[in-house]
C-alpha cells in the first residue's frame, strides 16, 4: 500500500439541522484509484465534495471533524481555499466546459494563475490534452468551441482543463454517468493513465466501473462510511452483510 | 360543451388579443410615419427652431436627448451592473442586506416617473446643488438650478432598477456547474465572475442595459422639474446648462404652443424622430446580443 495522502478524521456534515454525514474516518493512500459507492443520497458525493471545501458555496452546510491532506487539516482557518483547490481537482458529473475554445479552456487555470507567456501557455495545454488522451482529436480544432465536441471528449477536456493546474489529487463525481460505453471505456483508460501521477477518488454508481479502476472501494449508507478495503475484497469478501447485499443487488 | 369546440375558442381569444396588439402598434407606427415622414429633411435635423417655434428644426433636442441619455447610461449602468453582481453573486439570500437591497429595487421600480422629478428637485437641485453653490460658488447660483446633470441623474435613478434587475437575470443564467468548475480550479470568486459569469452573460447584461437607458431616453416627467427647458437658443456647453429634450419638446408643441395647428408637422415629425431613437437602440441590442451568441458558438 502506498503512503496516505488523505486522512479523514470523524467527519460529520450538516445541511442545516440534517445530518447528512456521520463522523466518517479514513485513509486514502497516493496514486491510487479510490472508489465511493452507495445508493444515491448516501452522501458520497457530499463526502466527496469536502475534500476540495466545494460544500463551502452551499449556505448553511457545518462541518465538524478534520481532513488532513499531507497531513495539514483542509478545515484549518488559515488555508487558503484557492490553492486547495488547485492542488485537489475536480471533475464533475456532468462535463462543464466553459463556452470558450478548447485552448482557453485548458489554459483558463494557468491564466488565473498568471501564466501569460504564449510558449509556456501552448506547452501546458498540449501537454494536458496529451496526458487527458485526448490530443489527437482536438489538436486540429483547438480553437474551435469546446461546446462542438461530442460528451465524452467534452469529459476529456474537462479532465485536461483539471491537469493544467497540476493538481495531486483529482476528485471525480461520477465522471461517466452521462457517457456511452465507448466514451467510458476511455475514461476508464484513462483514470488507469492517470493514477501513475495522481491520486484519484471516483464517485460512482455503476459497481462494474468500481471493480474494474479502483484499487480501493468504501461503501457509504445513510451517511455512514459502511466499510472501506481492498477493491477485490470489497467484491469477493466483504466484512459486513451490508456490503454483501449492496454489490449483489439486493438493494440499492 | 365539447373539448374540442373549447379549445378553438380559446385559440380565438388568444389570436385576437395578438391581433389587437399588433394593430394598435401597427397604427403608431402608421400615423406617426405618415405624419411625421413629409415633414423630415436635413434642415429641420440640423436646425434651431424658428419663428416662435413654430418653423425650424429640433437640432437642440435631439442633441440634449442623446447628452443626457449617454450621462444616464454613464452613472445608471455601472453601479447597476455592480449592485446586481453582488445580489446575485455575493449576497446571501436570506440575509437582512439582500432582502432590503431587493425590496428597495422593486419599490424603486414601481414609483411613478414625476416622483423621481420631484425627488430630483428637491435632492439634487435643493440639497446637493445648493450646498456645492454655499460651499463653492459663495452662494451664487451655479448648481441649485435646473440643468443636464440632475436631469440625468434623475433619470439614471429611474432607470437603475430596471438594469439592476435585468443584469441580474442574465448573471443568474449562468449554470451553477460553471461556477463549479472555475472554482475547482483554483480560481478566486472574483476570477470566476470576471472571466466566466460576466463573459457568459455578457449578451444578456448589454440586452437589459440598453433596453433600460432606450426607455429613459423618452422619458419626460422626471426631466420637467430637474433640467428641460421650452426653448434655448444654444446648446447645452457645460454640465451646469439646462437643455431641450425631444419629449418634453412633443409636449410643449402640442400644448403651450401659441400656434398649435402650425406646429401639429413638427410634433409628428419629432415623433417619428424619438421613436426612431428608441427602436434603433433596440435594434443595437438585438445585434449586439445576435453577434456575441454567434461569437460563443
Amino acid at each position: 500500500m502506498n503512503d496516505i495522502k488523505v486522512k479523514v478524521k470523524e467527519l460529520s456534515l450538516r445541511y442545516g439541522t440534517n445530518l447528512a454525514l456521520k463522523k466518517i474516518s479514513m485513509e486514502i493512500p497516493e496514486k491510487m484509484v479510490t472508489a465511493f459507492i452507495g445508493p444515491s443520497g448516501c452522501g458520497k458525493s457530499t463526502f466527496l465534495r469536502t475534500l476540495n471545501r466545494m460544500n463551502d458555496l452551499i449556505d448553511n452546510v457545518s462541518i465538524e471533524g478534520e481532513v488532513l491532506i499531507d497531513n495539514i487539516n483542509i478545515y484549518d482557518k488559515n488555508i487558503d481555499v484557492v490553492n486547495l483547490r488547485k492542488k485537489v481537482g475536480m471533475i464533475f458529473q456532468k462535463s462543464n466546459p466553459f463556452a470558450k475554445s478548447v485552448y482557453d479552456n485548458i489554459a483558463f487555470g494557468p491564466r488565473i494563475n498568471g501564466i501569460s507567456n504564449k510558449k509556456i501557455l501552448d506547452e501546458i495545454v498540449e501537454r494536458s490534452l496529451e496526458q487527458a488522451a485526448i490530443w489527437d482529436e482536438v489538436k486540429d480544432r483547438l480553437f474551435n468551441s469546446a461546446l462542438s465536441l461530442s460528451g465524452g471528449q467534452q469529459q476529456r477536456i474537462c479532465i485536461a482543463r483539471s491537469l493544467a493546474v497540476n493538481p495531486e489529487i483529482l476528485l471525480m463525481d461520477e465522471p461517466a454517468s452521462a457517457l456511452d460505453p465507448i466514451s467510458t471505456a476511455k475514461i476508464e483508460e484513462l483514470i488507469h493513465e492517470l493514477k501513475k501521477e495522481y491520486t484519484i477518488i471516483i464517485v460512482t454508481h455503476n459497481m462494474q466501473q468500481a471493480a474494474r479502476t479502483s484499487d480501493l472501494t468504501a461503501l457509504f449508507y445513510l451517511g455512514d462510511l459502511i466499510e472501506m478495503n481492498k477493491t477485490e475484497i470489497i467484491f469477493s469478501n466483504p466484512a459486513k452483510k451490508q456490503t454483501e447485499d449492496y454489490i449483489s443487488g439486493r438493494f440499492g | 360543451m365539447n373539448r374540442n369546440i373549447k379549445d378553438k375558442i380559446v385559440e380565438g381569444i388568444t389570436g385576437i388579443s395578438v391581433l389587437v396588439i399588433i394593430f394598435i402598434i401597427v397604427s403608431i407606427l402608421a400615423i406617426t410615419i405618415i405624419g411625421g415622414w413629409p415633414n423630415l429633411n436635413w434642415a429641420f435635423l440640423s436646425e434651431f427652431p424658428k419663428d416662435g417655434m413654430t418653423k425650424g428644426g429640433i437640432f437642440p433636442a435631439i442633441v440634449g436627448t442623446a447628452v443626457m441619455t449617454i450621462i444616464m447610461a454613464v452613472a445608471a449602468v455601472p453601479f447597476g451592473v455592480i449592485t446586481a453582481i453582488y445580489l446575485a453573486e455575493y449576497a446571501n439570500e436570506k440575509s437582512v442586506v439582500a432582502k432590503t437591497i431587493r425590496f428597495a429595487v422593486k419599490t424603486l421600480a414601481v414609483v411613478p416617473s414625476i416622483i423621481f422629478g420631484l425627488f430630483g428637485l428637491g435632492f439634487f437641485i435643493g440639497f446637493v446643488g445648493k450646498n456645492l453653490d454655499s460651499l463653492f460658488n459663495g452662494s451664487e447660483l451655479r448648481w441649485a438650478q435646473p440643468n443636464i446633470l440632475w436631469a440625468s441623474l434623475t433619470m439614471a435613478l429611474l432607470t437603475l432598477p430596471v438594469v439592476i434587475v435585468s443584469v441580474e437575470e442574465a448573471i443568474r443564467t449562468i449554470p451553477r456547474d460553471m461556477r463549479e468548475a472555475s472554482l475547482a480550479l483554483g480560481a478566486t470568486k472574483w476570477q470566476t465572475i470576471r472571466k466566466v459569469v460576466l463573459p457568459g452573460s455578457i449578451s444578456g447584461i448589454l440586452t437589459g442595459t440598453i433596453l433600460a437607458v432606450s426607455r429613459g431616453a423618452g422619458e419626460v416627467a422626471p426631466i420637467l422639474f430637474t433640467g428641460a427647458v421650452y426653448f434655448s437658443s444654444h446648446l447645452p456647453h457645460s454640465l451646469s446648462d439646462q437643455f431641450m429634450s425631444l419629449g418634453y419638446h412633443i409636449y410643449i408643441m402640442s400644448t403651450q404652443s401659441s400656434n398649435v395647428d402650425a406646429t401639429q408637422p413638427i410634433q409628428f415629425a419629432t415623433t417619428l424622430i424619438l421613436l426612431l431613437l428608441t427602436f434603433s437602440l433596440n435594434a443595437v441590442a438585438v445585434v449586439l446580443r445576435y453577434r456575441i451568441r454567434k461569437r460563443v458558438k
